[in-house]
């Protein structure tokens, strides 16, 4: 057990650390909060950075054109990245993540030379059509249908919570292509590119006022047969292959960032300080500590995680734990922060020169943690029968 | 980094499992609260297996380990309930002889405690105090004490202190100060023992219990905080892996003392918090005294407040 960075290890730190701090001037400059489109522009600028500096995918086998780094060696990266102050994945999450690594294990040949090499420059961006307004926690129940016309799959059907649709260039789709199956036998996985005709893209408003999110409406769209990836009706299992590559850093850049947002927090209450009563600041001051250290231990597990997919290739126990701890660390981070700034949480911009506006932006996103990606219920759920070995409900 | 256990890690850590296995079961357990005598003979077994000589260098008969695999060993203790001053006989350990070895068992407390309690106060040979300016000795002949009548685990007898003598001065401020940050590792592995404890005696009770003509296991209102206790429990192991890693890696040095209050909060919640949820899943036989949660729950409470409460260590986070 140790902590410590190993020779290669230190060496892509610093190597990692030049670069970024050669680029610090020329980083794309980030557009208002709600430009979805300046923001494509800006995320895939960065990727198109990261790309031609040989970064893109670190962590991406080197023959589909990553660096093949080790999972120790991808949280060095994302640990300078966070460092930095570089830009987050943004935009490019879904094809990096979860549309790619899908492709590298389940696509063909050809499905993995159009994308796979657009995803790592930053030219395609992916959006996820998964979760449906019937088929929330109950993924497995989604209806929207495909049905085979001579090479073309013609898709009619309706999916929500997909991020950035607007802005993307194709969809990881789900659809069922045989009601009468058991409902996880009857799913298939396709590729639609989102110019396809049929496809329309409506902006669904987050209670935070944000525009990311998209209901996509489906009527009649022909998905080209050759787009599916894996066999026909096995749609389920290959939607499982990307948690398969889970190595324990999907939520670094996320967990870098509570790290770095409560001990902000920490300086606006000693900012905010004059007026305040020894009572009050005590308060505070000690519900943040008790989050600071619960985060300290997240971290600490994070790197379990990541040691142990580096020697089994899964994260272990923690993987599925992780998520549901940190999802309730962040609301208590949420909760307190709204307290400390008191009446300044009455408004989402900064009060004055006081940076206030990220923590009530935080505590929108702490609602959405437990929530997005399988409830904090459903976690739960998954962890006392996967792990604990409890018997199911029914 | 590669922040799992080496193969000789997990070795050492399943020896005391297993060494635990044969001597501390709840019955034998049990039948350790009246009988002193009992926990001596068990304190030559644990002495056997190194757990007191286990980060003495090979040379002073010791395993040359460090504060991890210290870690390590007393998350068994603590799963086991293993009773008696383990963490205080660690730490003296070199400097009290005979502590090693096991002939003599050393108790300890801290001066600056506002109620002065020494666990184990009939049970031990020697008496080592830490205050701010060091470590101390003191002859248990010149203490005055007398035994509670109703300690609050059963397991851990208590003497409540009217004169604590001055002592002779063994170690330093410094010294005094790495004691208390590798007691309060060794207490949060403890802890992170007893809340997987907590957690492993819950799920098979949760298995096994029905009613309304299923497994109460089966409800997710009983998953749901199993499925609490399990992470806290990980996160703390975690977290108090970590601080013994801190704690023997120069390098990570400055971060040491940051990372020691850390394991000793994170777990300190995670033992309170999953006794008292095994005590809920067992239902109304969870409280009474044949049953074992209680034991785990109290042990808890002895555990959390021993080598810095919570509220004290989070004071200290930022400095």
């Amino acid at each position: 057990m140790d902590l410590r960075d190993s020779p290669e290890e230190r060496a892509l730190r610093l190597e990692v650390r030049e670069w970024l701090a050669s680029v610090s001037s020329s980083m794309p400059s980030r557009p208002a909060l709600d430009d979805e489109v300046g923001w494509r522009t800006h995320d895939t600028t960065w990727q198109r950075m990261l790309f031609d500096a040989g970064y893109a995918g670190i962590d991406w086998p080197v023959e589909f054109g990553g660096r093949g780094a080790a999972p120790a060696e991808h949280l060095v990266f994302l640990e300078e990245l966070s460092r930095a102050d570089a830009p987050a994945i943004g935009v490019n999450f879904v094809g990096q993540l979860h549309a790619g690594p899908t492709l590298m294990v389940e696509g063909t040949q050809a499905q993995r030379e159009q994308h796979l090499p657009a995803i790592l420059r930053g030219d395609e961006v992916w959006c996820q059509g998964f979760s449906e307004p019937e088929a929330g926690s109950d993924l497995a129940g989604l209806r929207t249908k495909a049905v085979r016309d001579g090479d073309h799959y013609v898709v009619t059907g309706q999916k929500i919570w997909t991020s950035r649709a607007g802005i993307s260039d194709v969809c990881e789709l789900l659809v069922r292509t045989d009601p009468d199956a058991p409902k996880h036998k009857g799913i298939t996985w396709l590729i639609l590119p989102m110019d396809t005709p049929g496809v329309e893209a409506r902006p669904l408003r987050t209670m935070s006022g944000s525009m990311e999110f998209s209901e996509l409406f489906l009527d009649e769209v022909r998905v080209p047969v050759e787009n599916r990836v894996g066999a026909e009706n096995d749609g389920w299992r290959v939607a499982m292959v990307t948690f398969a590559f889970e190595r324990g850093t999907a939520l670094v850049g996320e967990m870098l960032e509570a790290i770095s947002l409560v001990a902000r927090l920490h300086q606006l209450l000693l900012a905010t300080s004059s007026g305040r009563s020894a009572g009050e600041l005590g308060a505070l001051r000690h519900e943040i500590a008790l989050i600071a250290a619960d985060l300290d231990g997240l971290w600490a597990l994070t790197k379990q995680n990541v040691s142990e997919a580096g020697r089994n290739g899964t994260p272990g126990i923690g993987g599925s734990v992780f998520k549901l701890y940190y999802s309730g660390v962040r609301h208590r981070l949420a909760d307190v922060a709204m307290r400390v700034l008191g009446r300044g949480a009455l408004i989402m911009d900064d009060v004055g020169a006081l940076p206030t506006g990220e923590h009530v932006r935080g505590w929108f996103h702490s609602v959405s943690l437990s929530i997005a990606a399988g409830t904090s219920q459903v976690q739960r759920n998954i962890v006392a029968e996967r792990i604990l070995g409890l018997p199911k409900e029914r | 980094m590669d922040f799992t256990p080496t193969t000789d890690q997990d070795l050492l850590q399943q020896t005391v499992r297993q060494m635990l296995t044969g001597t501390c079961s709840t019955a034998q357990l049990r039948e350790m609260i009246d009988k002193p005598e009992l926990r001596r003979r068990l304190w030559n077994q644990l002495a056997d297996t190194g757990v007191f000589s286990l980060r003495l260098d090979e040379a002073d008969d010791g395993i040359g380990f460090g504060c991890a695999e210290a870690a390590m060993v007393f998350e068994e203790l603590g799963s086991a309930l293993v009773p008696g001053p383990l963490v205080w006989s660690h730490l003296a350990a070199g400097p009290v002889r005979g502590a090693a070895d096991g002939t003599r068992i050393v108790g300890g407390i801290d001066r600056r405690d506002r109620v002065l309690l020494i666990e184990h106060a009939d049970l031990i040979d020697d008496l080592v105090v830490i205050d701010s300016d060091g470590i101390w000795s003191v002859d248990l002949g010149e203490v005055v004490l007398t035994m509670a009548t109703q300690p609050i685990d059963p397991l851990t007898t208590i003497g409540v202190v009217s004169h604590l003598p001055q002592g002779t001065q063994i170690g330093d401020h410094q010294q005094a100060v790495e004691w208390q940050q590798i007691g309060a590792v060794l207490t949060a592995a403890q802890l992170v023992g007893v809340a997987s404890a907590a957690t492993a005696l819950a799920v098979e009770y949760a298995k096994q219990r029905q009613q309304f003509g299923r497994a109460v296991g089966s409800f997710q209102a009983i998953k749901h905080i199993l499925a609490d206790m399990l992470a806290r429990g990980e996160v703390a192991r975690a977290a108090s892996r970590s601080a013994g890693v801190h704690l023997d890696d120069p390098e990570l040095a400055p971060l040491a003392a940051r990372a020691a209050a850390v394991a000793k909060i994170v777990a300190t919640e995670a033992g309170v918090h999953n006794t008292k949820d095994c005590i809920q899943v067992h239902g109304g036989i969870g409280f009474t005294w044949e049953a074992h949660p209680q034991l785990l729950a109290k042990r808890a409470q002895v555990l959390a407040a021993s080598f810095g409460t919570v509220d004290l260590l989070a004071d200290s986070l930022f400095g």
